[in-house]
């Protein structure tokens, strides 16, 4: 039994050396299920960068939204987040509905991305902060590396939106998410458009196991969808048989 | 023995606004505030005065005494500005100087007359500079206030030889002993009309009467009893210099002189409780050109590291050429750091000031405008559901409302889609964007949205929520009612 856990011990510290963040409360919590299977230990990887990627007007909404959610499991305790970009597109009304604050996020609009870059940067330094949320579409490997050292020596979590990148280049992020929406599965005959779901996909993870989720975030809570679809194809083979 | 003067403004606040707005210097004014739903009259031009116009008379009253009469506005608290100012401007004739409201100045001016060659010359310099102004002054010098304050006000004697107090004040008015009008009015009564009458008069006797005020202000006057005057304490502007021996071009020099200056001037914040918002650093080149940095703090701040920070970004825009001879570092805006400046958030003030500093450093390349927090405002219409917090740190007032679908990604403005509904207020069948067509599959709404005719005019809107088949959600709203021929439809976001 001791030896079971100074092997797990031994192992929550070559993760924090290799860039997969420390151990914290937050990331072991169940809030970010099913997300932590995918992560080795099942723990959710604090301070370090979270690379998104989208295309869509559509999808860049989805991201955010996911984003936000991620960020107010965070900051439940109170905090503070730092949300950089150019030209904000963020409705800061929305954002209740996805569990964070709008008055606990400070945006910052910088045109240059060199000072965009520059921001993220110091931002990810300054330990008294809880996330920072930086919106470009071009991030090297240089710049990403320089992050997240940043992340993990502040221990703060940072999210990379990119949206449109010219390709999608190699990164020192921890991992690479892809958010798009999915139509909402309702019950037959109620009207609306019900609550949103997503394809949560996660497309690289260092040391784990990419995967990819259906996700509603209701209640402020994340509902994996997986039990309800599965019934829906048994149904459909029965039918089909 | 003391020697004290008194100076009187008799038309302190008329003259001032002359001299902040020169046409009105021959012009018959005067300054009112409303009271109990009437105007009246606070300080009168000394045109005015002549016309017989007095303090505390209905504006309205005096119209129909003069009609070309001119009325501004009076502010509260101007007096005590403006004799605040005249104060610090007597401190170069005496370091004494106190406040007498509502009209008047007190100089303690022992030993200080004879560096301008005896009280006569003191007194006409004095006179000739205020005069300069476009002030109307009396002065009187006396052994005490209340004398020096007497003589200013109801005699043309001015000077007042030592000792000679008893004197002079005998041929005076009553109101001459800074009395209150009750007892003004019982002397009146009793047929004490100068001081003469009363003067000889045993305190007891006095006191009995009238109270002890009035003995004692007697007493004042003779100097048997002391007064004690406040003086007003200037404020030392906040400014470090720094020369040096030899003229400086690199920028490890500057910024060593700018340590330095930082230094000084944080010391002293420190011991004042202050902080700095605004910051300039000028530097006076050899050949007689001045440079300058600035920089601003979301927050007062005295750290020097941090300060530091904030120039470093700039010294480099600094000229040196043949170098640099002094160094001026000056704080403009100033504030007190107290301490629950420091209770944002839930988050230890520890925190609080590293974000600050942080913001500070982001503010240097950005500027302060691009930082932005929104708080939650009470309206439906969406552009006006949130505004900024100003300061930076305000609070919510109100919560956030959750009762409605909001998209997350909002455009700045509407962008025109074409559609096709098939009936009148029905969610549209497809809607063409950036020329790509979206099918719409599910909808939701339509919520309608009145504009605010209170604030701006325009029609309503009635928001869908609609979803295609890939299950992206847009946020559609149609301008104004069906009954035109095209009712416009805008796109305006997009839902998670």
């Amino acid at each position: 039994m001791e030896k079971q856990e100074l092997a797990k011990q031994l192992q929550a510290k070559i993760n924090a050396m290799q860039g997969l963040g420390k151990l914290s409360e937050a990331s072991t919590a169940s809030d970010l299920y099913p997300f932590t299977t995918a992560f080795p230990g099942h723990i959710f990887p604090t301070s370090a960068i979270h690379e998104f990627v989208s295309y869509e007007p559509a999808d860049a909404a989805s991201t955010s939204g996911f984003i936000t959610a991620l960020t107010g499991k965070f900051m439940k305790a109170g905090g503070l987040c730092l949300w950089i970009g150019n030209g904000r597109k963020v409705f800061p009304t929305a954002l209740k509905h996805f569990g964070l604050q709008p008055d606990q996020i400070i945006f910052i609009n910088a045109p240059k991305l060199k000072d965009v870059l520059w921001i993220i940067e110091e931002a990810l330094k300054c330990e008294a902060l809880t996330a920072v949320v930086g919106e470009i579409c071009e991030l090297g490997f240089t710049e990403s590396r320089r992050f997240q050292l940043a992340a993990e020596r502040s221990g703060i979590i940072g999210f990379v939106h990119r949206y449109r990148p010219k390709m999608e280049n190699a990164t020192a992020c921890t991992t690479r998410w892809k958010i798009t929406p999915l139509p909402a599965t309702i019950e037959e005959g109620l009207p609306g458009v019900g609550h949103s779901l997503w394809n949560v996909e996660l497309v690289k993870v260092k040391n784990g196991r990419p995967a990819s989720w259906q996700v509603s975030f209701v209640d402020d809570h994340f509902h994996e969808q997986i039990e309800k679809q599965i019934t829906l194809y048994t149904n459909h083979d029965r039918n089909a048989v | 023995m003391s020697r004290y003067a008194s100076i009187w403004f008799p038309y302190l606040l008329t003259e001032f606004a002359a001299r902040k707005k020169p046409q009105l210097r021959d012009t018959v004014f005067v300054l009112a505030s409303p009271q109990r739903g009437r105007m009246v009259i606070d300080s009168v031009s000394i045109q005015a005065a002549q016309k017989d116009i007095h303090p505390g008379m209905v504006v309205a009253d005096c119209k129909a005494i003069f009609p070309e009469l001119e009325i501004l506005k009076s502010e509260s608290g101007q007096t005590e500005k403006v004799l605040n100012a005249l104060a610090e401007w007597c401190i170069g004739y005496t370091p004494l100087v106190s406040i007498d409201l509502p009209d008047g100045l007190i100089l303690d001016i022992n030993g200080c007359a004879h560096l301008w060659g005896g009280e006569n010359k003191y007194l006409e310099n004095i006179k000739l500079k205020l005069r300069g102004y476009g002030y109307t002054v009396r002065i009187a010098i006396a052994d005490t206030v209340g004398t020096a304050w007497a003589m200013a006000r109801f005699s043309n004697h001015e000077i007042v030889k030592p000792g000679m107090q008893y004197e002079v004040l005998q041929k005076l008015p009553p109101a001459a002993l800074r009395i209150e009008a009750g007892i003004l009015a019982k002397l009146r009564k009793l047929g004490l009309q100068r001081i003469e009458n009363f003067m000889k008069m045993p305190p007891t006797v006095l006191r009995r009467r009238f109270g002890s005020s009035l003995s004692f202000r007697i007493a004042q006057a003779l100097g048997s009893e002391t007064e004690i005057i406040i003086p007003i304490k200037p404020v030392e502007p906040y400014q470090e210099r720094l020369c040096s021996m030899e003229a400086i071009a690199t920028a490890t020099g500057i910024s060593i002189a700018l340590k330095k200056l930082l230094e000084s001037l944080c010391i002293r914040f420190e011991a004042e409780g202050m902080g700095l918002r605004n910051g300039i650093f000028r530097a006076y080149r050899v050949d007689g050109n001045i440079q300058q940095i600035e920089i601003g703090t979301s927050r007062p701040s005295r750290n020097e590291a941090h300060l530091f920070k904030l120039f470093e970004h700039k010294i480099a825009t600094l000229e040196p050429e043949l170098g640099f001879e002094m160094f001026v570092l000056e704080a403009p805006k100033i504030e007190l750091i107290s301490s629950e400046q420091s209770a944002i958030w839930t988050s230890s003030s520890q925190n609080d000031k590293k974000v600050a500093e942080l913001l500070d450093r982001i503010a240097v390349k950005t500027g302060m405008n691009a930082i932005t927090r929104y708080l939650p405002a009470e309206h439906y219409w969406p552009e006006r559901s949130m505004k900024q917090a100003v300061p930076l740190w305000e609070q919510p007032a109100t919560a956030w409302r959750t009762d409605w679908m909001r998209p997350i990604h909002l455009l700045k403005l509407p962008e025109p889609v074409e559609v096709t509904a098939t009936l009148p207020d029905y969610p549209p069948m497809l809607f063409r964007y950036k020329g790509k067509r979206y099918n719409v599959v599910k909808s939701d709404g339509p919520e309608r949205i009145e504009q605010e005719w209170w604030l701006a005019d325009g029609l309503y809107r009635d928001y869908y929520c609609v979803q295609d088949e890939s299950g992206a959600r847009y946020w559609l709203f149609r301008s104004g009612p069906y009954d035109t021929d095209h009712p416009k439809w805008f796109l305006h976001g997009f839902f998670a």
